[in-house]
């Protein structure tokens, strides 16, 4: 990259900014964002985000399909953290409809989050990690990312594209020892944590990337609605966990994450520690889920009667074909249901008109608000400190377009 | 509709007694509360709902379009409210009409509405009057339409 610019006088008058446009193909932008710099020498002027190249009219697709199917396009919206969107859609609908989800599947459902939120921060720091030159930890937090992946495989069939939660609990029971496979799992990561810790922490390089570069204060990220990690990173203690809790999670004991420093280096810290504290929910969480129990709530019409029932009694039959053939209406009204996803507030804004599609549902989602801090993340800073900020933000470009 | 819930947020309270005309009407759905303010008095409302000590709703969580075409006012903006200090959540409601729609940007009292009304303006053809770069964001700057609108067909015009 040629990025010196000789100021001089010329006599057409003094060297104008050199413009240099980053992506939409760059591995270190993470997807296909486009960033424009303006660069004076190697020192950001301005930087000008360039998003939409992975718009897919998630929200349009939406308004003709029955809200069950709807759910397989969220995993699609955010494809690092699928059962979270899965949550906040159901959520959502559910709040919509009006009906309660039975206790046991509210904990499943967080269990099964709070793995989200590991996969989705491992990724973030393998690859964050690779894009400022430290290549071991992402070999490494691959692996285990990998483990839990093959808990979805177990529980919902599917790696990614789970589609696992549905308005009104889940698909199907879980595998009767699938508790003992998490728990190989996450009895194996502390320490696996650990070993990325030595690696990172106090390693010279990776400080010197990170601390004090891209500094973000309290005000500004509230001015600029940053939500997640990199909020707490600032300093605020907001969690939709704690502030506004849904899908059970007061009967859970967890922190709240913060760091001060406002920088890369402290939302490394809050997501490493955010890690660890969704180990803790996990393990509480699965000392609560009973091995026997309702997985989803009991509603004629609206929620699919079990396949012993549909064989057997001619209303299962009735709803079963009625459910999957016209869907079902939910009153007239709005709702938005938020959730606290591994990126930050996971909104969902939901329309009803009566009728059995959703008349408009649109997602609120952390990563295209977070991506307009960028320019203030970046500007003034050198070149190779745009990569740390596009790093730090994780940002999915699936949920940034839509 | 929990009807019991009607007038209980200490938001509605606060902006009633502070000026009766920028409440139009109350929606109370869900536990979910929403103002109807007439567009005229929006960043008043704005301004005041981020300045009140009590309420403090320094925290834009997102901005959205519904398009009720046919119906006249056709869109319906609704902007979602949080207090991180008071935690509070309120959505406030503007009914625009079908031709022509503009309301005045609020990007000077939350900067984060900058990409917000971007999007609003390229999915719905909304106008925030006062806006530093209103631009299309999520399509082609050259595409033509507004695809969220309700008149837009979901396989786009052939």
């Amino acid at each position: 990259m040629t990025t010196k610019t000789t100021v001089i006088e010329t006599a057409a008058g003094p060297a104008q900014p050199m413009v240099l446009n980053m992506g939409p193909q760059h591995p270190s932008t993470h997807g296909v964002l486009r960033v424009v710099l303006e660069l004076d020498g190697e020192i950001v002027l301005t930087a000008k985000p360039d998003i939409g190249y992975l718009h897919t009219g998630i929200e349009k697709s939406c308004e003709s399909k029955t809200y069950s199917q709807c759910i397989t396009l969220t995993d699609r919206i955010d494809y690092l953290a699928p059962l979270s969107n899965n949550l906040g859609f159901c959520l959502a609908a559910e709040k919509l409809i009006g009906i309660e989800v039975p206790k046991r599947a509210q904990y499943i459902r967080v269990l099964l989050t709070e793995l989200t939120r590991i996969t989705s921060h491992l990724v973030w720091l393998g690859t964050h990690a690779i894009d400022l030159g430290a290549m071991t930890v992402f070999l490494y937090s691959f692996r285990e990312r990998e483990e839990i992946m093959k808990i979805y495989e177990y529980v919902s069939g599917q790696r990614m594209m789970t589609s696992y939660f549905r308005i009104g609990g889940l698909a199907l029971e879980p595998p009767p020892d699938w508790l003992e496979r998490v728990r190989r799992v996450i009895d194996a990561l502390p320490g696996h944590i650990d070993e990325y810790e030595t690696l990172l922490t106090q390693n010279r390089i990776w400080m010197a990337r990170t601390k004090g570069v891209g500094n973000l204060s309290a005000e500004d990220a509230i001015a600029l609605g940053v939500s997640g990690p990199l909020l707490r990173a600032s300093g605020v203690a907001y969690d939709i966990r704690k502030a506004f809790p849904y899908s059970s999670y007061e009967d859970f004991d967890f922190n709240v994450q913060t760091q001060t420093a406002g920088d890369c280096y402290a939302r490394y810290q809050v997501r490493v520690a955010e890690i660890r504290e969704s180990i803790k929910i996990v393990r509480q969480a699965m000392d609560k889920i009973t091995p026997e129990g309702p997985f989803r709530a009991e509603a004629p019409g609206i929620i699919p009667p079990s396949r012993e029932e549909m064989k057997t009694s001619i209303e299962g039959l009735i709803y079963h074909f009625k459910i999957f053939t016209e869907g079902f209406a939910p009153p007239p009204g709005e709702v938005y249901q938020c959730i606290e996803s591994p990126r930050g507030e996971l909104g969902v804004f939901m329309a009803s008109d009566g009728s059995a599609k959703p008349y408009r549902v649109k997602f609120r989602t952390p990563s295209f608000v977070n991506l307009q801090s960028l320019p203030k993340l970046c500007e003034g800073r050198l070149i190779a400190d745009v990569v740390a900020c596009i790093g730090t933000t994780d940002i999915v470009l699936g949920e940034v377009d839509r | 509709m929990e009807s019991q819930e009607i007038g209980k947020h200490a938001a509605l309270q606060k902006l009633r007694d502070w000026d009766n005309q920028a409440v139009a009407e109350v929606i109370e759905f869900r536990g979910e509360t929403t103002v109807v303010v007439p567009p005229q008095h929006l960043v008043r409302v704005a301004e005041y709902l981020v300045s009140e000590p009590s309420l403090r709703f320094t925290f834009l969580s997102d901005l959205t379009t519904v398009d009720r075409f046919p119906m006249e006012p056709r869109f319906e903006l609704n902007y979602h409210l949080l207090s991180i200090e008071r935690g509070l959540r309120l959505r406030l409601r503007l009914r625009l009409p079908g031709a022509e729609p503009a309301v005045a940007s609020v990007t000077g009292i939350w900067p984060t509405a900058n990409w917000h009304e971007r999007e609003n303006f390229d999915l719905f053809g909304i106008r925030f009057q006062g806006h530093p770069d209103l631009r299309r964001i999520l399509m082609p700057d050259e595409w033509e339409g507004h695809p969220l609108r309700k008149d837009y067909p979901v396989e786009g015009f052939r």
